[in-house]
């Protein structure tokens, strides 16, 4: 029980699992480097909680393969993979105490009754649970429990540590909370963490980098920022972040938004059934004169304004292309010259801010 | 204005008496409607019971003794009747658990639809008349009976054996009887344990023998304590299947209370025994209860 152990790297290349006529995991391949935090990110349905148990092996794939380093593992019996694990509806066993549920992996290791104990108790320090070994499970609150669960889950220090949606049951503060927390936890322990959400902004907050997964494929592996900024469809630009979207026409490489060509500065992807136009609320520019020439202009008339307490979202009818959202913040600054209900209101958005983006990624 | 300060001011007292005499109208209610039944369990419980029992505290005479406990400590055809009762209802009790545990493992672990299937088997004989599986077992154990006959056909054994009348007769018949008993109380905790617990523990490191032990079985103690607790209570006071299975060679309490009212009309005697038989059997509910620790088992 030393740190001698080290993080390792994951290798999941073509795998497939269908349920019925429907495929739960459609030719997933993913390469997750040791030590890093990936979050797997995508609608209820989409077939993360498939590829984790897979990666746990409580679920059969029907082929392809899963490396923990370079050892195939994809016949491996699930105690036999030495993976950390925290489950959403955290799984701690109510007939322990806290301290005999974080010390559970390390009894049945064969880990002797005092390091046992000593492990325990530091893991329980780590999560800032130190003095409630002697606790019963159901005296604990939600957010204590799932710490609970973590430091049961890294106790043993296993290489890579599973989670499926471990914060979902908890409310939005404490969630916001455990975010930050588990993320430095990941900073200080040596494992790789594969992280399941359908929460775009805790993914956002919490991965080294997102795979976005959808209809059992993944659309896109990124970083939080690029992931945000250059889209490489139009799901993953819908899911991921707050967004509008207009359709465009796309010609000899250049998107056409109505009559005027739109500046755009990253290369337009390819990909299938039209492309889109994708406005952040957050990206767009007011103007209090001219739109720049540098800048496609998005001009209308302001149909609507929303005070939402740290910024206010501005609804704006565009002369022909239907409803746009601007978000700008509530301070004096955001809120001079803005314009009121049926003024027009001049927006500038930016050739960098400009996310066009195929309707289905090639 | 505000009440903030404490009950002083008069808007916090606003509505007080309606508020109160609203809920003394609950509990009235409550009251009503649970006092039918309150007053059935009395009169046709409490009362035959206690006076039952207090036969046993007077003589032939009509006289106050101890006469009749007495004689229960010191018969020797008394002792040996308690003897036989708790082994046929321990013997009952383990066959019942080592049956019915997989048997309800099994279940817990189909899906919902061929569970509900199943259960009906467990279900339509639990809802049948002791009487008329009690037959039922006779018809199939007894020496030209089914059983016999087919593995004499077979070659299994050359003589019949001894099937009914007598000990075995009395358990495979009570055996039977019980077991849903101990099947529902199980299925149903079975049922509600968290997959996620044994997949945890799989996950953690054990073996899927190991995540049973660990885990999912004393997740499903609660469930077979009270199975258990059932099923030996209800064998103590046994009598329709060892009365007709056994043949006459098994005596069971409830027997021997009913011999000694219609052959020695002795309702001292027998109230005895069946006072002695309450008390084991509220002796068993509050050892079982010590020993198991139900209530300390889960703190929910
Ligand atoms: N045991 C199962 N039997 C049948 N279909 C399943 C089973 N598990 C998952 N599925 C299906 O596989 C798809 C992916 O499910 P899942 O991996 O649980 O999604 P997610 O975790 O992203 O919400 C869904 O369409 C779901 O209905
Ligand atoms: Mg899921």
């Amino acid at each position: 029980m030393s740190s001698a152990t080290q993080s390792l790297p994951i290798e999941i290349s073509s795998l497939c699992k269908a349920y019925g006529s429907v495929k739960a995991l459609d030719d997933v391949s993913l390469n997750i480097a040791a030590g890093e935090f990936l979050t797997l990110l995508g609608p209820s349905g989409s077939g993360k909680t498939t590829l984790l148990m897979a990666l746990a092996g409580f679920s059969r794939p029907d082929s392809g393969s899963i490396r923990f380093g370079d050892q195939e593992v994809i016949a491996t019996p699930p105690h036999k993979r030495g993976l950390g694990m925290v489950f959403q509806s955290y799984a701690l066993f109510p007939f322990m105490t806290v301290a005999e549920n974080v010390a559970y992996p390390l009894k049945i290791r064969g880990v002797s009754k005092s390091d046992q104990k000593t492990h325990a108790e530091r893991a329980l320090d780590t999560v800032q649970l130190g003095g409630y070994g002697d606790r019963r499970i159901t005296q604990l609150s939600g957010g204590q429990r799932q710490r609970v669960a973590l430091a049961r889950a890294m106790v043993f220090e296993p290489q890579i540590i599973l989670m499926d949606e471990p914060l979902s049951a908890l409310d939005k503060q404490l969630r916001e909370h455990m975010q930050i927390e588990l993320k430095a936890l990941h900073q200080k322990l040596d494992a790789t963490v594969v992280y399941v959400t359908h929460d775009q902004r805790e993914a956002l907050t919490m991965s080294d980098r997102i795979a976005v997964v959808n209809h059992g494929r993944i659309e896109q592996v990124e970083t939080p920022e690029r992931l945000y900024r250059q889209p490489s469809s139009f799901f993953v630009a819908d899911f991921v972040g707050e967004s509008v979207s207009l359709p465009v026409k796309v010609a000899n490489d250049t998107a056409q938004l109505g009559e005027r060509a739109l500046k755009s500065d990253s290369p337009i992807a390819q990909g299938s059934g039209g492309h889109r136009l994708v406005i952040r609320p957050e990206l767009l520019e007011v103007t209090s004169g001219a739109v720049p020439e540098t800048a496609n202009d998005l001009s209308g008339h302001v149909h609507d304004i929303i005070y939402q307490g740290d910024s206010v979202l501005v609804i704006v009818q565009h002369d022909s292309a239907g409803q746009i959202n601007v978000r700008v913040p509530a301070n004096r600054a955001g809120q001079t010259g803005l314009p009121s209900k049926g003024e027009r209101i001049g927006l500038a958005l930016h050739p960098e801010d400009t996310i066009i983006v195929p309707e289905h990624a090639s | 204005m505000s009440a903030v300060e404490g009950y002083e001011s008069a808007e916090a007292l606003q509505n007080v008496s309606t508020l109160k005499s609203e809920n003394h109208r609950e509990r009235r209610t409550f009251l009503g409607l649970s006092m039918p039944a309150v007053l059935v369990v009395l009169v046709v419980v409490f009362l035959p019971v206690l006076w039952l029992s207090s036969l046993s505290f007077f003589n032939a005479a009509g006289e106050l003794s101890s006469e009749n406990y007495a004689r229960i400590f010191k018969s020797e055809l008394y002792l040996r009747t308690f003897v036989v009762t708790f082994q046929i209802s321990v013997a009952v009790t383990v066959i019942c658990v080592l049956v019915g545990y997989p048997l309800c493992y099994w279940l817990a672990r189909m899906s919902d639809r061929n569970a509900a299937i199943l259960m009906v088997f467990v279900l339509v004989p639990f809802w049948t008349s002791v009487l008329v599986r009690t037959y039922a077992w006779l018809v199939l154990l007894q020496r030209n009976g089914i059983i016999n006959e087919s593995m004499i056909s077979m070659g299994i054994i050359d003589e019949p054996l001894q099937l009914a009348h007598n000990l075995t007769g009395s358990i495979i018949g009570m055996v039977h009887i019980m077991l849903p008993f101990l099947v529902l109380p199980l299925y149903a905790t079975m049922r509600s344990v968290d997959t996620d617990l044994v997949r945890a523990a799989v996950g953690l490191g054990s073996s899927p023998r190991g995540a049973f032990w660990r885990v999912f079985f004393p997740m499903s103690l609660p469930g077979l304590f009270a199975g258990i607790v059932l099923v030996f209570i209800l064998s103590l006071g046994f009598f329709v299947t060892p009365a007709l299975l056994g043949g006459g060679r098994v005596q069971m309490l409830a027997q021997r209370i009913e011999s000694t009212i219609t052959i020695y009309s002795n309702w001292g005697a027998a109230s005895a025994l069946g006072v002695v038989l309450l008390l084991m059997a509220l002796l068993m509910i509050w050892l079982m209860n010590r020993v198991f620790g139900l209530d300390k088992l889960f703190m929910r």
